[in-house]
Formats: structure tokens, C-alpha cells, sequence
């Protein structure tokens, strides 16, 4: 695989329901590449997690995926409020989910650090009023 | 133990997936939380929760989860049911509470098992 592989989402930040498929879709492709299950696994949850996040938090975004030769980036952009202080939000248990999303069976302040666990690297790049951009790194060779 | 065998234990109606039955299945787990289910969750095949959304199947999907048992009679809704099929995913529906459905799987052999990545 010389050429790298890119997939593009628009996530749309009205629709609860429809969340996790831009997440969904690259699970499947990852599947129809051949790839180990665990990486899948490591891709498809950290993704979900960011997907989750940009719509009960950011009000939605976009989502690029690239499988490299040695690598996978996920890239999650949105143009939501932004995360004032990150050290506080990769805390496990931190949330600012409404009693709404909770309901639904999210907000116990884990997806960050979820996403962090389950990715070799991430890293989030956010400025308060403008949005937030989260790419996550997870390598294809030990 | 088989998908079967949790529907006959829990005396479950199959709400989709019948093909499937014969899979076995090693772990379970009972969350309504899929935050906890994303976060603590590892290898479990079987998720049994009370809570009835699209992102329960996709928590599910995204786990590698085989099946789904939603307790107290709780109905996937047509839209959810699409999306399981979509990843042959089996659903289940229990009249049993959460208690009682995950403490007879437990003493049936049907063990938890979650720990940290
Ligand atoms: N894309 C985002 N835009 C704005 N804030 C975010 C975003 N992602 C996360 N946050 C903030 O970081 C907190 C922690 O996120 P996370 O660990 O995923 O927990 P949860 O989503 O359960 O609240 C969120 O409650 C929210 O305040
Ligand atoms: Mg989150």
C-alpha cells in the first residue's frame, strides 16, 4: 500500500441517533483491509469516543481518517466551544454533560482518557469560543 | 455457553439475529452506562442494559459485542434493529430485571471478567 487511504465524515451535530456511524463506516473499511482485530478495535473506540464528544459537546464536525503504511490518523474537528482547560477534561470522571446526554448512557467523563488509552498518541488542539481539533495516532507496526 | 442457552435461561424472545444462536459466547456485561461500557469493557461478548438508544447498538458494534440483552422487555426500536442486523448483531429481550438476568447468567457460568486496557 503505497498510496494512503483517506476517509472524510460530516458529523452532524443535531442527530443523537446518528452518531458513531462516520466511526461505523471506518470500521467496516478497516475490516475490508485485512487489519487486526485489535487495531480495529483500538481505531473504532477511540473514534467513537471523539465522535460522541463533538456531538454532545460540540454541536458536531468533521472527521478524516488515514491509514498510512505504518500508522492510522484520526483527525476530529469541530467548531464547538472549545476546552478551556485540558488537563481537567483528560481527568477521568470530569463532565460537563448535561442530565440529558447522561440519560442516554453518556457523560461518566471518561472519553478522553479512553481515547488517549486505547491510541499510541493524541493530541488536542482548542481555543475557547472556536473549536477543537483532536488527532489521534495509532501505529500499525510494534 | 451459547446465545441459545441465554435465551432459554433468561427466557428471552429474539428480537433479531436467530441465525445466531449456536455462537458461544465466554463474557458478559450489565451496564446502563455506555460510557463505563466504552471505558472498563474488555472482550465481553454479551451486553445486557436497560437503556434504549441507537448508540447502544454502536457501543456494542464498536466492542466487538455479539449480542445484545435488553431487560425489563425494553424493544429495540425498527431503526436499531437495522443497525444490529447490519452488524449481525443478535438482540435479545428479557421480561427479567437487570439483577436477576445478570445473576442467573453469573451462576450459569457466564462470568464478567472487565478490567483496564
Ligand atoms: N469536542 C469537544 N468540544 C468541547 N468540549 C469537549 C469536547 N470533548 C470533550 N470536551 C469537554 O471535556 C469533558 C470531558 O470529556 P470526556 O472525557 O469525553 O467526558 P464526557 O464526554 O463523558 O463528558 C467534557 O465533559 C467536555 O466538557
Ligand atoms: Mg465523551
Amino acid at each position: 500500500m503505497n498510496e494512503s487511504l483517506t476517509f472524510h465524515f460530516d458529523v452532524d451535530g443535531t442527530d443523537f441517533t446518528s452518531a458513531g456511524q462516520a466511526s461505523a463506516n471506518v470500521k467496516r473499511s478497516l475490516r475490508q483491509l485485512g487489519l487486526a482485530p485489535d487495531i480495529i478495535r483500538q481505531v473504532s473506540i477511540a473514534m467513537y469516543e471523539g465522535e460522541i464528544n463533538m456531538v454532545i459537546h460540540a454541536g458536531g464536525g468533521e472527521a478524516d481518517v488515514t491509514v498510512f503504511e505504518d500508522k492510522i490518523e484520526i483527525v476530529l474537528k469541530d467548531h464547538g466551544p472549545g476546552i478551556k482547560d485540558i488537563d481537567l477534561a483528560m481527568q477521568e470522571g470530569y463532565s460537563t454533560a448535561t442530565d440529558t446526554v447522561r440519560s442516554l448512557g453518556f457523560g461518566a467523563g471518561m472519553g478522553l482518557p479512553n481515547m488517549k488509552r486505547y491510541t499510541d498518541e493524541m493530541h488536542i488542539e482548542t481555543e475557547v469560543g472556536k473549536g477543537t481539533t483532536i488527532k489521534m495516532y495509532v501505529n500499525l507496526t510494534d | 455457553m451459547t446465545i441459545g442457552t441465554i435465551k432459554e435461561i433468561l427466557e428471552a424472545e429474539v428480537v433479531c439475529g436467530e441465525e445466531s444462536l449456536d455462537n458461544e459466547v465466554f463474557s458478559a456485561c450489565g451496564s446502563d452506562m455506555m460510557s463505563d461500557v466504552l471505558a472498563y469493557v474488555k472482550n465481553q461478548a454479551v451486553l445486557l442494559t436497560g437503556l434504549v438508544n441507537s448508540q447502544v447498538v454502536r457501543t456494542a458494534e464498536m466492542m466487538d459485542m455479539v449480542c445484545i440483552v435488553f431487560v425489563r422487555s425494553k424493544k429495540p426500536t425498527p431503526e436499531m434493529i437495522e443497525l444490529a442486523k447490519d452488524s449481525s448483531l443478535v438482540i435479545l429481550t428479557t421480561p427479567m430485571r437487570m439483577y436477576e438476568a445478570c445473576g442467573k447468567l453469573y451462576e450459569n457460568g457466564l462470568r464478567g471478567e472487565s478490567r483496564h486496557v
